[in-house]
């Protein structure tokens, strides 16, 4: 058996001189690899059957009409055959360019890029601020720190109803605000409150995430960097800017990514905080989640279609993101 | 040589260059008193906001009545833990709390088992399909719910498998397997590639070498992805909600919801629920927090 443990150095290996015949390649190939294959088989199969094979039903869902009208379905001792047919491209063509469809995909694709950078964006500048406030020698910032991880610490569902009630007409939130005489916002009612509103809870939520990745990265930069710096007269804003913030680059480009998947795909806080009152208020994933559940007939292949474009988008997101990452370097990491 | 310290820690130190006091060395890292307070006071406020809302919590969830909480001011004199009895006593809190731990646990086991083998596979061995293969993992990761929530919805009502546990824990394995792999990759990359190369040379096979030295040592790394999968599969709104239609089959996530419909909304209970729920999730938490981070980023930086 050959060894083929290769230091994950990503080099090709060496001897590429004469070609064996196809045949011979193979065979070479398996006793070179079977175990590596054999080692992933599992998480092959379940990908396959959980995810590949969903996802090619799910596709073809988007090219029928299927709602929960004409669906296979049974009723008390009633077995109704599925009736619905295939109607090619129109589910996509109605979503992106049917009648109204501003209002129904348009409106929601804007809401959710705005929602997904005014989150990412408040994420990663308070997470980095308060890592860097945590990360000087300073009394009490163990403590800091446990109070600061609490968002991140108690589940999502619980804390949204806690900012539920806080932020329910007559809660505490529009109590100190009328105390001041500031305005009272209806932070459940009205579409641009309820958006700010989302847009809150959700900071809140993310910020501890950012910043304990951010405070780890942090104190992995070498000391004696700060040091050559300061010997060579760099300002505070000097020293940030060209040791701290080159020295972030991997753990930030990995926390912004996982950020932004994350906050694009996020369910929990919007659906949680509004239910279905609040259609102008939904993004793109919760949008489709009404579509397929929140509404009566459920319509199953314009969810599903949703469902379709949102990956879609993230691919080419995602694929963008790293290609550009990797710019400077001659390997591309995936 | 003296002057050239005084000068660099005068620009390095700009703020506290207004201090007209006989100054004493300072070491980096440490600041003047105006730096100090004005940290104190940033985190003092960070952390009173961090606290505010799940303290505001508890304190709603002692009092007695459904509207209390636009009437915070007369809890004050009332409180009890009332709720905390009838959350506990009369109602399928216990029910939701063990389809939580079914469905959380289960998802935790088949995932940790079935990703192990990979996440090794992936970090030692290279073979063709490899970049695809990766990649694959990846976008399975960030997949949406709406992507799969319909055809799933489709296959496990036509399979009779809507709600079930079973049913929804191969939901939640869609996303914790490829998770799990990513997570372990990154951490089998952390062990030495000598300890595999030592066990090759006293004759392991590659399954033997994984069995016997990978594995013990990998140990802390298997705690983070179980720990990540649990509480993802916890803390899951979605799917649950549309899965689960048995108000005993519940998850807590689903059963938390469940305090407030159209007619009636028992804010109290609900309080009282989110905290049962919360406290023990953050103290696990708590223990573990260390290692989370470490382990989720390590598996996306080395790519």
């Amino acid at each position: 058996m050959t060894v083929a443990i290769d230091r994950a150095t990503g080099k090709r290996r060496g001897d590429r001189a004469p070609r064996p015949g196809l045949g011979q390649r193979l065979r070479n190939s398996y006793q070179k690899h079977w175990y590596a294959y054999a080692m992933i088989a599992p998480v092959l199969v379940v990908l396959g059957i959980l995810v590949l094979y969903p996802l090619a039903y799910g596709l073809y869902l988007t090219l029928t009409d299927a709602n929960s009208l004409n669906t296979a379905r049974t009723i008390g001792v009633n077995e109704i055959e599925a009736t619905y047919k295939f109607i090619g491209f129109d589910n996509y063509a109605d979503i992106l360019w049917g009648d109204t469809s501003y209002d129904r995909f348009w409106s929601h694709f804007i809401w959710t890029i705005v929602w997904t950078a005014a989150c990412v964006v408040l994420h990663y500048s308070i997470g980095l601020g308060l890592a860097l406030l945590l990360n000087q020698k300073l009394r009490g910032r163990t403590l800091y720190r446990l109070v600061l991880v609490l968002p991140w610490a108690v589940p999502t569902f619980v804390t949204v109803f806690g900012w539920r009630f806080m932020l329910a007409d007559g809660g505490i939130i529009n109590s100190a605000l009328e105390s001041l005489h500031l305005p009272t916002p209806l932070w459940l009612e009205d579409t641009f409150w309820q958006r700010f509103a989302a847009i809150m809870v959700n900071t809140w939520c993310g910020v501890p995430f950012m910043m304990v990745s951010l405070l780890g990265g942090l104190q992995s930069i070498d000391a004696s960097l700060y040091e050559a710096a300061e010997m060579d007269g760099a300002s505070a804003w000097q020293r940030f800017r060209y040791v701290t913030l080159p020295g972030l680059r991997t753990v930030s480009s990995t926390v912004v990514l996982l950020g932004i998947i994350w906050t694009f795909n996020q369910f929990a806080v919007i659906f949680l905080l509004f239910g279905n009152t609040a259609p102008d208020a939904q993004i793109l994933v919760t949008w489709a989640y009404y579509l397929g559940f929140g509404q009566q007939p459920r319509d199953f292949a314009q969810s599903a279609a949703y469902g379709i474009l949102l990956l879609g988008i993230l691919i080419v997101f995602t694929s963008f993101y790293r290609r550009w990452l990797n710019r400077n370097e001659q390997q591309l990491a995936i | 040589m003296s002057t050239t310290t005084a000068q660099t820690s005068a620009a390095a130190t700009e703020p506290e260059s207004t201090q007209h006091k006989p100054r004493r060395t300072r070491r980096r890292g440490e600041t003047g008193l105006v730096g100090a307070l004005t940290s104190h006071g940033v985190l003092t406020v960070a952390s009173l906001i961090a606290l505010f809302p799940v303290l505001w919590l508890v304190y709603l969830s002692l009092g007695p009545d459904k509207d209390d909480y636009l009437h915070p001011g007369r809890i004050w004199s009332k409180m009890t833990f009332d709720n905390y009895a009838f959350v506990l006593s009369d109602t399928n809190f216990f029910d939701w709390l063990k389809s939580s731990l079914i469905v959380s646990l289960g998802t935790t086991v088949i995932g940790v088992l079935i990703a192990a083998t990979t996440g090794y596979a992936v970090s030692r061995m290279r073979f063709p399909g490899y970049r695809k293969f990766m990649w694959v993992l990846l976008v399975t990761q960030m997949f949406p719910i709406a992507v799969l929530i319909v055809p799933m919805y489709q296959i496990l009502s036509e399979l009779g498998l809507i709600d079930t546990y079973l049913g929804l824990i191969l939901v939640y394995c869609s996303t914790a397997v490829p998770y799990c792999a990513w997570l372990l990759k990154g951490y089998f990359d952390t062990i030495p590639f000598e300890i595999d190369e030592a066990g090759r040379v006293d004759g392991l096979t590659p399954f033997g070498t994984f069995a016997r030295l990978i594995l013990p040592l990998a140990k802390p790394g298997l705690a983070v992805a179980a720990f990540y999968s649990f509480i993802t599969a916890f803390g899951e709104v979605a799917f649950a909600t549309t899965f689960l239609l048995d108000d005993e089959k519940y998850t807590l996530a689903v059963g938390l919801q469940s305090f407030v419909s159209e007619h009636d909304a028992q804010r109290n209970l609900m309080a009282a629920t989110a905290v049962l729920i919360a406290i023990p999730v953050s103290l696990f938490f708590y223990l573990v927090q260390k290692n989370l981070v470490t382990g989720l980023t390590a598996g996306g930086t080395k790519g």
